[in-house]
């Protein structure tokens, strides 16, 4: 998960490059806001939108818990799930 | 007068929130520079926001947008709300696990223990307060400006030279005297505190302001209809032969008759596409800002980042979409027949200010002056304070006091060095007002910082970065940068672009190539140094195998 959400992290910046928009000043959304405006906008709510899946599947836990007691329970406790995982294969 | 009792007010608010502050003060140096590490996830997020969203946010987008047109979005914008985030997420939360652990304070502190080079902060050090210097004086230049045009008329008598507006001394002194104040007694809290204050300001009257205006010139549809009539290349990025020929039209029918055609239009601007991809190097530069840096250690945990990783993107959205319309607006807005700006206009920086004045009420318009100036404020504070906190930690308690500053001192030394920073920039704003070299070097020091992304990068990620290729990555960003504003007359050629692209893609490049050849070349870094930074605590390692082991039990 934590590779795919990278990569589609890398994806948007790819698609960030929108030369299909680049001569395009007829088609308005919402009636006034120009077509390479609003296709940035949204790049802008799909990074906080990605940004958000790498915070749910790619957060170093490790890190937090090296210094923060509370998490390094959390932590403790959270390989245990996956030793469990690992047994029920 | 209205204007001046809403910023007296604003100001006053802001100096009751310092002297708030300060009554959490623990006398401490870790809480005057750090905030004790106790700065939960929304005020992170904002003072984050604030520091750096600069006054260019709102003037300058509009500005950018009147000049070239939707274009500047996705070259600053959007590029900037995935790699700010990017910059959150990998290099943020390392450094701040590293601050916790380490007791840092500042980025030259790390890079010491990381590079083991008690000598890299010599070279470090003038890099990076160079750059953050004609940064502040854009923000001292900026609010003395802002005050005195908006103060216009108000003391004819007392202030003639400057159409009865406080004179620039006078504004950019209170500015500084605010600022001071709240950065003095409050330290980082103060300073968090206020951008949280400020950075909900100017947001709010940024989006207040865009409704009445939009409303103004018959909304939202009308204002962009105008637009395509008489300036369409403003609305799109590229500028074909029959763009030209439209606006050779348009522009002869103009001077035949002015009165009639009402607008004059304005001159085409076509992005190139490979400008505007490489525009995605210069928000690198967040990765190395020292007043960031600063912010980051602030963070009560790790989970503090996860708001600003998040909602970064969308507050920068919620800034620019509007005022870059506003600027694209005003190219062709139209208002009791006649057009909101001059034909002729030159200072696309004061765009944004004419059509509020135009188009808005006395009252909005005074509190968006407080806007503007809460977006140059909150990112001063920070400025200042971090250069205070270099000078004390880097160059006075590690070089002269040898480490044996006690934290009253540390703070003491602190609040001397934010004093004088203060006095000496603004001395140097009044010296400089007018000067508008000085706002070019500013966009300057982001390519400057930008050049720098390597070395954070590699000190976090690569056990392999070694102490030589530190060096030759510093020297090499120098270098280039040197070479490169040379080249581009100082920072006359306002469009300057190497090889068709930014200047930043081109140093950021060669500095990591620098820091990569010259790491292989060198021998790698002690053992100890790459496992204080690379391998778990010990305690981690054995939470780390217990599991594995009751999972190879099972």
């Amino acid at each position: 998960m934590k590779h795919f959400v990278f990569a589609l992290i890398i994806l948007l910046a790819i698609l960030h490059q929108d030369f299909w928009w680049w001569n395009d000043n007829d088609t308005m959304v919402l009636g006034f806001i120009p077509i390479g405006l609003a296709y940035h906008a949204g790049v802008s709510i799909a990074a906080a939108c990605l940004w958000a899946m790498a915070v749910k599947f790619c957060w170093p836990t490790d890190l937090e818990a090296a210094v923060d007691p509370e998490s390094a329970v959390d932590f403790e406790a959270a390989p245990s799930h996956s030793a469990d995982g690992g047994s029920a294969q | 007068m209205l204007a001046i009792i809403v910023m007296a007010g604003y100001l006053f608010l802001l100096l009751a929130m310092g002297l708030l502050s300060n009554r959490f003060f623990k006398g401490t140096a870790a809480d005057y520079f750090l905030a004790s590490r106790g700065i939960g996830p929304f005020v992170l997020l904002m003072s984050l926001f604030g520091t750096t969203m600069t006054a260019f946010a709102l003037v300058g987008s509009s500005g950018e947008a009147f000049k070239s047109g939707i274009g500047v979005y996705g070259k600053l914008a959007s590029w900037s709300g995935i790699i700010h985030s990017a910059c959150f997420f990998l290099i943020g939360i390392k450094l701040w696990s590293f601050g916790k652990r380490f007791g840092y304070i500042t980025q030259i502190q790390f890079f010491r223990d990381r590079f083991d080079s008690d000598k890299i902060g010599i070279v470090l050090f003038p890099m990076l307060v160079g750059l953050v210097i004609p940064y502040l004086l854009i923000g001292v230049l900026g609010a003395g400006t802002v005050i005195s045009k908006v103060t216009a008329g108000a003391f004819p008598e007392a202030f003639p030279d400057t159409r009865g507006g406080l004179p620039f001394w006078i504004g950019a002194g209170v500015i500084c005297l605010v600022v001071l104040a709240y950065v003095f007694f409050g330290g980082v809290r103060g300073t968090a505190w206020a951008n949280t204050f400020q950075t909900i300001v100017f947001m709010v009257f940024g989006v207040v302001t865009f409704s009445v205006i939009s409303s103004e010139l018959g909304g939202v549809k009308n204002a962009t209809a105008l637009v395509k009539e008489h300036n369409p290349t403003r609305l799109k990025r590229a500028v074909t032969e029959a763009d030209m020929e439209h606006y050779q039209q348009r522009l002869a029918a103009y001077e035949a008759n002015p009165e009639e055609a009402i607008i004059k239009p304005q001159k085409p601007h076509a992005e190139t596409q490979l400008g505007f991809l490489t525009y995605m190097f210069i928000p690198l530069s967040v990765a190395m800002f020292p007043h960031l840096f600063q912010h980051w250690l602030t963070a009560k945990s790790a989970k503090s980042f996860r708001l600003a990783v998040v909602a970064h993107p969308i507050m920068i959205m919620i800034v620019w979409v509007p005022c870059v319309l506003i600027g694209v607006w005003a190219t062709s807005a139209v208002f009791d027949g006649k057009p909101v700006i001059p034909p002729g206009f030159t200072n696309p920086n004061a765009v944004f200010a004419v059509m509020v004045k135009k188009l808005s009420t006395p009252m909005l318009g005074s509190f968006l002056t407080a806007g503007v100036l809460a977006a140059i404020m909150s990112s001063l504070d920070s400025q200042f304070l971090c250069i205070g906190s270099i000078f004390t930690n880097d160059i006075v308690a590690h070089y002269f006091a040898r480490d044996r500053l006690t934290d009253h001192q540390k703070v003491l030394w602190g609040r001397v060095f934010v004093v004088l920073i203060v006095g000496i920039t603004y001395a140097l704003g009044v010296k400089l007002q007018g000067a508008r070299g000085v706002f070019t070097l500013g966009i300057w020091c982001f390519t400057g910082f930008a050049s720098l992304f390597p070395l954070v990068f590699a000190a976090i990620y690569w056990r392999r970065a070694t102490k030589a290729g530190a060096y030759a990555c510093i020297l090499t960003a120098a270098a280039t940068w040197i070479y490169f504003f040379a080249q581009s007359g100082y920072g006359a050629d306002r469009g300057y672009l190497v090889f068709g692209m930014q200047p930043a893609a081109i140093m950021v490049t060669m500095s990591a190539i620098a820091m990569f050849v010259v790491s292989l070349m060198t021998p790698p870094p002690a053992p100890a140094t790459v496992a204080k930074f690379f391998d778990p605590p010990a305690s981690l390692s054995v939470a780390k195998r217990e599991p594995s082991l009751s999972g190879g039990r099972a």
